[in-house]
């Protein structure tokens, strides 16, 4: 997955990925091929219908990303070191309702905002204690914890709703920071450039990709693996936390079933982004690409009229598509070669 | 000392199971009674088939996530069959449904063996793909009991010997497991795929085509169980066994089945379905609500991986700990 074909200079020679230049490797990356499907998305959309362009249609598309982009950041670092977190959107449904049962006890926004990230970490904490401190594999404790977080809800929340949450906590999901920009895409670009530059600019970054490529080579680095693996998991956490909030805000109340299914669609975020699900290689700038072309490729839809369990077809089609078609060409032309 | 049969994974899970069940029944006898335990056996007979199937795809170090996916879509298929035209006898219905079922795990497989995607990536993707099919070929409508035909609602639920013909053909396939897993050369490469790929290669084993084979069995089996489900509740729509797949994968990791390859038995997978399955049954019966199942079958997959992850622990000299532990 994570070994590229080395290109071939007109005289022959190879060169090897490290001596190219920054636009060399830009050129015929992962990332560009996303960029010009976004493009493409773009540009079909506007012909799609004429209220696409329309500032305030462009503003609302990004509530289409933004929540799941904030997990999916956190989650690429994961995936990246080899983990995978099934349980994210259970820990959103976990820490919304925890927050509206604090609502019901009269808690006010601070709060609850504090009760939301709280959630989210304990919970990451969860996982991240099963993972690294018993060893066991991390997409069946996820999928246990996925489970067991939601039931809490169910349990708690049974068939009712939690609302009235105050009005002060709305900004969060409903807010606007300057004209049409919502806090929600302040606080996406906010945490885009944060997590790239934890993972392409720090030390720590440098760790996950060495523990995905090698966990055991890592270990004997000296890279305390297991502590690198829990901070991702309360990390993944904590961004589910942070997601949980927006959400909640947004919707303006709490039942059992919220956020489901988002687990996959922060995978598929991820993976579309071009992070191997194998661990090694992936980074920040594809998965914000990818946020958006899903985005922009559900608003479309929705432009269209086209209902969202039709969208998942083409989401599949674009996760498989993607992966599989540098390979069918790769496989090509090592047909030819021959 | 103990026996060696009694520290088996197979041995300790049945005896959770029949204290589970003597809980239960200590205070609500009924619950034992033989004609109950037969209701619970055949509720739990769809869960045991799709287990059984996801049982090998595990094995060859795979995962199959688009099983409920598969099982909805045959399900809907075969009664938009049956409603177009109601005089198709059930045998060629059951071809049906095993043959698309299967046509749809080969579209798996064929990912994973001849493009080599990772198979979590493939089944997520197919998942969504073959959910989504669902609602463009029956446009988001419901069939209902009326609209199929009496023979096709019947055959799960008739009688014989006592028990639904549900029951038996799950009774059917667990045994054609034992024989496939035991007796033949392809359920011996299921463990040699997953137990050392490598080694696998150089005994003359096709990773990929096995793998590929373990993926159509789960196809078929996802869509043998579309027909019975969908005849059995008498009702088709998009969302039918949403979810599933997370039970199916959970029956086979309480049942000892490692996620890792090579790790796993018949028994295993029986058992792990029929625990979810009492434990399902159970809850009604003991005055819990029903939305306690979730966090109930949650816990009870994190106690099981962290038991077969200490029992699973390579006995011998460790010279380095640490490490092994982190590989």
């Amino acid at each position: 997955m994570s070994v590229t074909a080395p290109d071939t200079s007109p005289a022959g020679r190879q060169i090897p990925d490290r001596l190219k230049s920054p636009l060399q490797r830009f050129l015929g990356s992962w990332e560009l091929l996303l960029l010009g499907v976004a493009v493409a998305v773009f540009i079909l959309n506007s012909f799609a219908s004429p209220y696409f362009l329309d500032p305030w249609n462009l503003s609302d598309a990004t509530f289409n990303f933004t929540e799941k982009a904030m997990i999916a950041f956190a989650m690429a670092l994961l995936i990246i070191s080899g983990e995978i977190d099934l349980s994210v959107a259970s820990i959103i449904a976990l820490a919304s309702t925890a927050m509206g049962f604090a609502v019901q006890m009269g808690a006010d926004t601070p709060v609850l905002v504090l009760i939301g990230l709280g959630v989210g970490l304990a919970c990451g904490a969860f996982n991240g204690v099963l993972v690294t401190g018993f060893g066991l594999p991390s997409i069946v404790v996820t999928i246990g914890t996925m489970s067991l977080f939601r039931g809490i809800s169910y349990i708690v929340l049974g068939d009712k709703a939690y609302t009235g949450y105050p009005s002060s906590f709305a900004f969060f999901g409903q807010g606007y920071v300057w004209w049409v920009i919502s806090f929600e895409l302040l606080l996406f670009a906010l945490l885009a450039v944060v997590f790239a530059v934890i993972l392409h600019r720090t030390n720590f970054g440098r760790t996950v990709y060495v523990i995905g490529n090698n966990p055991v080579g890592a270990l004997f680095s000296g890279i305390r693996v297991t502590r690198v693996k829990f901070a991702l998991f309360l990390l993944t956490g904590l961004m589910s936390g942070v997601a949980a909030i927006c959400l909640t805000s947004r919707l303006g109340a709490t039942r059992p079933s919220i956020a489901f299914g988002w687990e996959l669609e922060v995978v598929t975020m991820v993976v579309l982004g071009g992070v191997s699900i194998l661990g090694g290689s992936g980074s920040i700038p594809g998965v914000v690409i990818a946020a958006f072309v899903m985005g922009m490729v559900t608003f479309g839809f929705g432009l269209l009229n086209v209902p969202g369990i039709v969208m998942s077809i083409f989401i599949g089609l674009l996760l498989i598509g993607v992966i599989a078609l540098p390979r069918i060409a790769r496989q090509l032309l090592a047909k030819r070669k021959v | 000392m103990i026996p060696p049969v009694l520290k088996s994974r197979e041995a300790i899970l049945a005896g959770a199971i029949l204290i589970l069940v003597g809980a239960i029944a200590s205070r609500f006898p009924a619950f034992v009674a033989p004609s109950n335990l037969a209701n619970v056996f055949n509720d739990t007979a769809p869960l045991i088939i799709l287990a059984l199937g996801q049982m090998v795809v595990i094995l060859t170090r795979c995962i199959d996530l688009s099983v409920a996916a598969n099982l909805a879509l045959t399900g809907m298929v075969v009664a938009m069959l049956n409603t177009a035209m109601p005089g198709l006898p059930v045998p060629l219905i059951l071809l049906i449904a095993v043959s698309l079922g299967a046509l749809m795990g080969l579209f798996n497989g064929l990912l994973v063996w001849r493009l080599d995607i990772p198979p979590i990536v493939v089944t997520l993707g197919t998942m969504t793909i073959y959910r989504g099919i669902i609602f463009v070929i029956s446009g988001g409508e419901w069939i209902n009991a009326h609209e199929m035909s009496d023979a096709f609602k019947a055959f799960p639920r008739e009688v014989v010997l006592g028990l639904p013909v549900l029951s038996w053909i799950a009774i059917l396939v667990v045994l054609g497991f034992v024989v496939l897993i035991g007796r033949t050369p392809l359920g011996r490469a299921f463990f040699a795929v997953g137990g050392n790929p490598h080694a696998a290669v150089y005994t003359g084993i096709n990773v990929g085509l096995t793998q590929c084979a373990a993926y159509v069995i789960s196809g078929a089996l996802a869509g043998l169980t579309g027909y019975l489900w969908v005849a059995r509740y008498a009702v088709a729509y998009v969302d039918i066994a949403g979810g599933f797949e997370l039970e199916v994968v959970a029956a086979c990791v309480i049942g000892g089945i490692s996620i890792a390859g090579g790790i796993g038995s018949v028994g295993g997978a029986l058992l792990g379905a029929l625990f979810l399955g009492i434990v399902k049954n159970a809850l009604p019966v003991i005055n819990i609500s029903p939305f306690w199942q979730l966090a109930i079958s949650g816990s009870a997959i994190i106690i099981a991986v962290a038991f077969n992850a200490t029992s699973n622990r390579t006995k011998g000299r460790v010279i380095l700990k640490k490490a092994e532990h982190a590989a």
